[in-house]
């Protein structure tokens, strides 16, 4: 398979990106969602007190 | 990016009233609680299914040999590319004509993952050029075409962050993104209305594909597969994009308070 190293870098380069985009996604998520919830803990504290 | 989706308000007409039932972050926010898992498993299951027939048991080419099946990634981007910029254009429409706030948002997270998988696109384009026409690149119709996609998609990230106001930012996006969607039917018809060196389309709506179905099966899998990853990765940055919108309108309320207090 004389095309091997074209067709692993394609596949390398395609999954990689796929693979970094969802991690950030992830990330970012997760980050977005416990920012959130602490800032809404905060809120009902002051509003209890 | 402000959080200002939460204030703006979709004018008063028949489409206004019918796109303001989507309007809603909230509601977007419980539809994606089910959509995103969807999508995600879709997108896993897709890929596993197609990247492994297209590799070990699709045949291989003929002509090509083993370098077709470049293709199984190389076309699903393709195809990702241009509706990804489709999908930016209607949300510059929504945007000017309606004011639709979830439209401004899904432009600001669609064009990163958009210019990333055009650029997969020209990367696999230049990978399966080299061993089959000898070059990395020529100055053809179709792939300068998609070329100029791909600065469109920077552009439209550019300008975006360009403006203090991110109002200012969304208009002049959403002006690029519908003046840049003329790029699209030149792409699509770059290789029948100029004599390249891309072959013509393989598969089209209104003809028989002109490949084996061993071959058409995983690439059609494939296409599910990124399809629905790039809707799940839209969908999650969607999300993340409202939560951090949310959180800073906390913030912002948080402070007058805290000033009141001192």
């Amino acid at each position: 398979m004389t095309h091997l190293p074209y067709i692993a870098a394609s596949y390398g380069l395609v999954l990689g990106s796929v693979l970094i985009l969802s991690l950030q996604a992830v990330l970012r998520l997760r980050s977005a969602r416990r920012r959130l919830a602490m800032l809404e803990t905060t809120r009902q504290r002051r509003t209890a007190s | 990016m402000s959080g200002d989706i939460f204030l703006t308000a979709l004018p008063n007409s028949a489409a206004g009233s019918f796109l303001h039932r989507f309007a809603n972050p909230g509601r977007f926010l419980r539809l994606s609680r089910w959509l995103l898992p969807l999508l995600t498993v879709v997108a896993l299951v897709a890929l596993a299914v197609g990247i492994v027939w297209g590799l070990w048991f699709a045949p291989a080419d003929w002509q090509q040999g083993d370098s077709v099946r470049i293709m199984y990634i190389h076309v699903p981007m393709a195809i990702l590319a241009s509706s990804g910029y489709l999908a930016l254009a209607v949300c510059g429409v929504l945007s000017l004509v309606w004011r639709h706030p979830l439209a401004d948002l899904a432009a600001v997270e669609i064009g990163p993952v958009g210019a990333v998988v055009t650029a997969m696109c020209l990367a696999t384009g230049s990978l399966w050029g080299k061993p089959m026409w000898g070059t990395w690149w020529v100055w053809d119709a179709r792939l300068t075409s998609v070329l100029v996609l791909f600065f469109l998609y920077l552009g439209h990230i550019a300008l975006i962050h360009a403006f203090d106001e991110p109002q200012r930012g969304y208009r002049a996006a959403a002006v690029l993104a519908i003046a840049g969607a003329v790029d699209l039917p030149i792409i699509k018809y770059s290789v029948n209305w100029w004599n390249t060196l891309h072959q013509p389309d393989s598969i089209s709506l209104t003809s028989a594909p002109t490949m084996s179905t061993s071959m058409l099966a995983p690439l059609f899998i494939c296409m599910i597969g990124f399809s629905a990853g790039f809707g799940a990765l839209v969908v999650a940055r969607v999300d993340a994009a409202i939560l951090e919108g949310r959180a800073r309108q906390l913030m912002t309320r948080r402070l007058p308070d805290q000033e009141r207090a001192a």
